[in-house]
Formats: structure tokens, C-alpha cells, sequence
């Protein structure tokens, strides 16, 4: 299987452990995944606020690279860029006047766009496409006594839920388990983390980061996985600021594409474990060599 | 102690601004809103807004312009999309916080040093000059810009960016970036709502 890649900027910024990871594991599972070329940044939620009509647009250019190079599907592994690419794909169906308006700024550079694009999710894909059986054969260590509690975040199923329910994504509880992990029960699984406001409202942030904390905690999860870098950066990297406020809450968070790593029994080195301010310390049984195996046999 | 009245007037209203608002695409249902304050209730933020999501619709709807625009709801919405979802009525509660973000930068009405505006417009004029993001100088950026004082107290995080080898001030680009300003300027050109 062969997908058009759209990293985003995180990806190659702040979450680079998230492309670190995920190239690897869709590798392994035989998913080719081929970067496009000279992509830009799909706008986020902040050039939504400025112009949306300009945000979409500048996310259709993404969408039309993707379809010039004969990829009638996307790869989006970031949250924001998913959500973006999406809505702009939906303001083109559904809106007339905004698809005019795509089709004028598009033609300003020579670039076209059908409206054809899938982007799909790294989750929906390996649910859909790859199947939960092809994960479980490539498990050699299974993550087993791992308690992960799973966040989902915003704007993986709001408001565009395409491949998992809106109120309780089940997506990544599957894929945990598959791995052998146990998935712990965690109602907040879709409460926002707080999004850029860690920086720009710190009070509002860090109370936000607090509580999802906090709740994995009392649930006994070693750790959260994410599907996106900026709730993997909101969770990792403000433990102290979280701490000198409401007391210490020591919860690493990881990307779900680090865990498949380690089940995979991947070379550590590149699941980028080592990003993270609050690491996983927690390793899965090695894989049994055959001089072990024969001598749990004798 | 100044004494100062709770109520709208008659006279506050901006007549025709919640009509024309709801001719904005994504912002049409507005005009159903039941006033049930299901997205007040959802919304993980309204405890710091200082109208509540619920109140934005119907200062919107009845045309209160300049109490939408200047409220710091609009800029405190993280567009998780969890009003938009739950509504009962179908309204696109973030897409109208968006449509009322921009009409508050482009009135220039939106409340002083506060950052989140600036956040906006650092990111689309980074994004308009290099084709991406990098994180780190946007947020340099922002803080010189907001609160310098306030950077040096994240000065761990730093240390921890450095540490796990994710502090970098190489700003990315795209090649082609005559793209952008080529697709932006035709948009200018052929909408009048843009110009």
C-alpha cells in the first residue's frame, strides 16, 4: 500500500518524535508512505482566526500536490493538519462561492484540485486498510502489563468523525491491545488539552494539562498515548510548571506510533523515545533469542 | 466606586450585524440557536470567558456587535469543537467564533496585549513569508512581542528543548514561496469581501 505523506510543520519541528516513530513502524507493516514534495503548512487553527477563506486555500494547495502526483490518498498524521485538510475538502463540496475561489488561487500557480483526495489518519489506516491481525503478527514484544490510558484530543473526530465515533473513539483502545498493552479506562479521551493556550493564557493551560494529568494518574496509567503533537508537547512538556501549581503528577505521554515501535521490537534509537522532557521508562520483555527459547523448553 | 449598568440597550445594537453574519458559510444555523447552553456546558473554557459561548449566539443573533467582537470569548474558543458537535440545533458554534476572530482583526477591535490575536497574526504572516511553521521562532516571536518578561520565566523548558534535541532556530520554508503570495494575492483580486 502507498500513500502521499503531508508531515506538517510539528512534525518536523517540536513533535519530530511522532515522524521518527511513525516512519519506521508504516514501514515495517509494509505501508509506503511518500513525503510530498514542497508541501506547506496547512494554516492550523490560528489562520482560521485571520482568514478562513485563505486558510482553505492554502490547505487545497497541499490537496492538489497530492492529486498531481497521481496519490488519490493522504497521509496526515497530525490532529490540526487532519482537521484542516478535511474541512477544506468539505468548504469545497459544500460551498460554491469558496470553491471558486480555490479554483481562481489555484490556477495561479498551475495547480488543479479535483476534490478526489482521501486524508486519512495513520489510526484509520492501520484500523482500515492494514487490519488489527497484520499489527498482532508483528508484535514480538508485547506490551504486556503496560497501562496506557489513550487520548485522542479534539480534532482527530470533531467535528469530520470519518473512521471513529465522536463521543468514544475506539481506534487507538484497539490498537493498544492488539499490542498487547491494557488500555485503562479514561473518559477524558476527547477533552481538549488546551490547545496553543498553554502560552498565550498559562492559567487556562496549565489547569487544562492539570486535570488530563491527573486523571490518567488516579486511573493507574503508566502513561497517555497521543495522535498529536501538540497535545504530546501540551502533556510532556509542562510537568514543572503543572507541578509547582497543583503538586506533581508525573505521567509520560507518548505517541501511539512509539508504542507500535517497541512491540515491534524496532531499534529504539529511532522512535525518538529520548524527545520527551518526561521519558517512558517502562521497557516490554526483549524478544526471546533462540538460546533462550531452548532453554525455557529444557 | 463607578457605577455602571448590567443590561443591554436598544441603542447597543449594530442593526443587520447577525444577519450578515449568517449569510457567512458555516455560520447559517445560527439563526435556530434554542439558547439551551448545551455548548456553555461543554465547553471546557467558558469558566474563564467573560460571555459564555451560549451568550455569544445571542448577543450575536441580536446583533450586539461590539460586545461579540471585543468579548475575549471569541479569542479564548481552543476550536475543539466540542459545542459544534453536541448542538442540538446544528450550529457550527466554532466556525462562528472563527467568522467573529476575523471580523475582530480586521476592525481591529480585538483586546489589547492579549496575546492569542498576536498568536494569530504572527502565525499567518510567518506562513505568508516562508510557506511553514517553525515553532520556536513563532513563539520568540510572540513573547517579544507580548510579554518578554514572561519568556525568561520558561527558561526550563528551553533547557528541556535543548536537552532532548528539539531546539532549533533553522526556519523552515517551502521552495516555491512566489506560491503563496501568488495564490493570496489572486484571492485579494477576485473577492470583494478580501480585498
Amino acid at each position: 500500500m502507498k500513500l502521499a505523506y503531508f508531515p506538517g510543520c510539528s512534525l518536523k519541528g517540536l513533535g519530530r518524535a511522532y515522524e521518527e516513530s511513525l516512519l519506521p513502524v508504516m514501514k515495517h507493516l509494509g505501508v509506503e508512505l511518500v513525503e510530498l514534495d514542497d508541501w506547506n503548512c496547512c494554516g492550523a487553527t490560528a489562520y482560521m482566526a485571520v482568514d478562513e477563506v485563505k486558510a482553505c486555500v492554502l490547505a487545497a494547495r497541499n490537496l492538489a500536490l497530492a492529486e498531481k502526483t497521481g496519490q488519490q490518498q493522504l497521509m496526515a498524521p497530525c490532529a490540526a493538519c487532519y482537521l484542516v485538510l478535511n474541512k477544506a475538502k468539505h468548504y469545497f463540496h459544500d460551498y460554491p462561492a469558496i470553491k471558486k475561489t480555490m479554483d481562481h488561487a489555484l490556477a495561479a500557480i498551475g495547480l488543479k484540485y479535483d476534490g478526489d483526495t482521501a486524508v486519512r489518519h495513520p489510526l484509520d489506516v492501520l484500523l482500515t486498510d492494514v487490519g488489527l491481525e497484520a499489527v498482532r503478527q508483528k508484535v514480538v514484544r508485547p506490551l504486556k502489563g503496560l497501562k496506557v490510558a489513550p487520548y485522542y484530543g479534539c480534532q482527530i473526530v470533531r467535528p469530520y468523525a470519518t473512521f471513529d465515533d465522536q463521543y468514544n473513539p475506539t481506534a487507538m483502545d484497539k490498537l493498544l491491545e492488539a499490542l498487547g498493552a491494557t488500555v485503562v479506562r479514561y473518559p477524558l479521551k476527547t477533552k481538549c488539552c488546551g490547545g496553543s493556550l498553554t502560552g498565550t493564557v498559562p492559567a487556562a493551560g496549565m489547569r487544562m494539562v492539570y486535570i488530563l494529568l491527573n486523571e490518567a494518574r488516579k486511573r493507574g496509567a503508566d502513561c497517555l498515548a497521543t495522535v498529536c503533537p501538540l497535545c504530546q508537547f501540551n502533556l510532556d512538556a509542562y510537568h514543572a510548571k503543572v507541578a509547582s501549581q497543583y503538586g506533581p503528577v508525573r505521567v509520560p505521554t507518548v505517541y501511539f506510533t512509539q508504542l507500535m515501535g517497541l512491540a515491534f521490537g524496532l531499534p529504539e534509537k529511532e522512535l525518538g523515545l529520548n524527545r520527551s522532557a518526561i521519558r517512558l521508562d517502562w521497557r516490554p520483555e526483549p524478544v526471546p533469542t533462540p538460546a533462550s527459547k531452548e532453554a525455557v523448553t529444557a | 466606586m463607578e457605577i455602571k449598568r448590567t443590561i443591554k440597550l436598544e441603542s447597543d445594537r449594530v442593526p443587520g450585524f447577525g444577519r450578515d453574519l449568517m449569510k457567512v458559510p458555516g455560520c447559517e444555523k445560527l439563526e435556530g440557536c434554542i439558547q439551551c447552553g448545551t455548548c456553555s456546558g461543554v465547553c471546557p473554557l467558558s469558566i474563564y470567558m467573560d460571555y459564555t459561548p451560549r451568550q455569544v449566539m445571542a448577543l450575536a443573533r441580536a446583533d450586539f456587535k461590539n460586545e461579540v467582537l471585543r468579548s475575549h470569548t471569541i479569542w479564548l474558543c481552543a476550536s475543539c469543537y466540542a459545542c459544534t458537535v453536541e448542538c442540538p440545533q446544528e450550529i457550527r458554534i466554532t466556525d462562528i467564533m472563527y467568522e467573529l476572530k476575523q471580523r475582530a482583526l480586521r476592525e481591529g477591535v480585538y483586546v489589547r496585549r492579549f496575546p492569542i490575536p498576536v498568536l494569530a497574526r504572527e502565525f499567518s504572516e510567518m506562513v505568508r513569508k516562508h510557506g511553514r511553521i517553525t515553532e520556536l521562532v513563532l513563539v520568540i516571536r510572540l513573547f517579544l512581542k507580548t510579554d518578554w518578561l514572561g519568556a525568561l520565566g520558561n527558561w526550563r523548558l528551553g533547557l528541556d528543548l535543548m536537552r532532548t534535541g528539539r531546539f532549533t532556530l533553522w526556519t523552515e520554508r517551502i521552495r516555491h514561496k512566489g506560491d503563496v503570495d501568488r495564490m493570496l494575492a489572486a484571492i485579494d483580486a477576485g473577492n470583494g469581501k478580501h480585498p
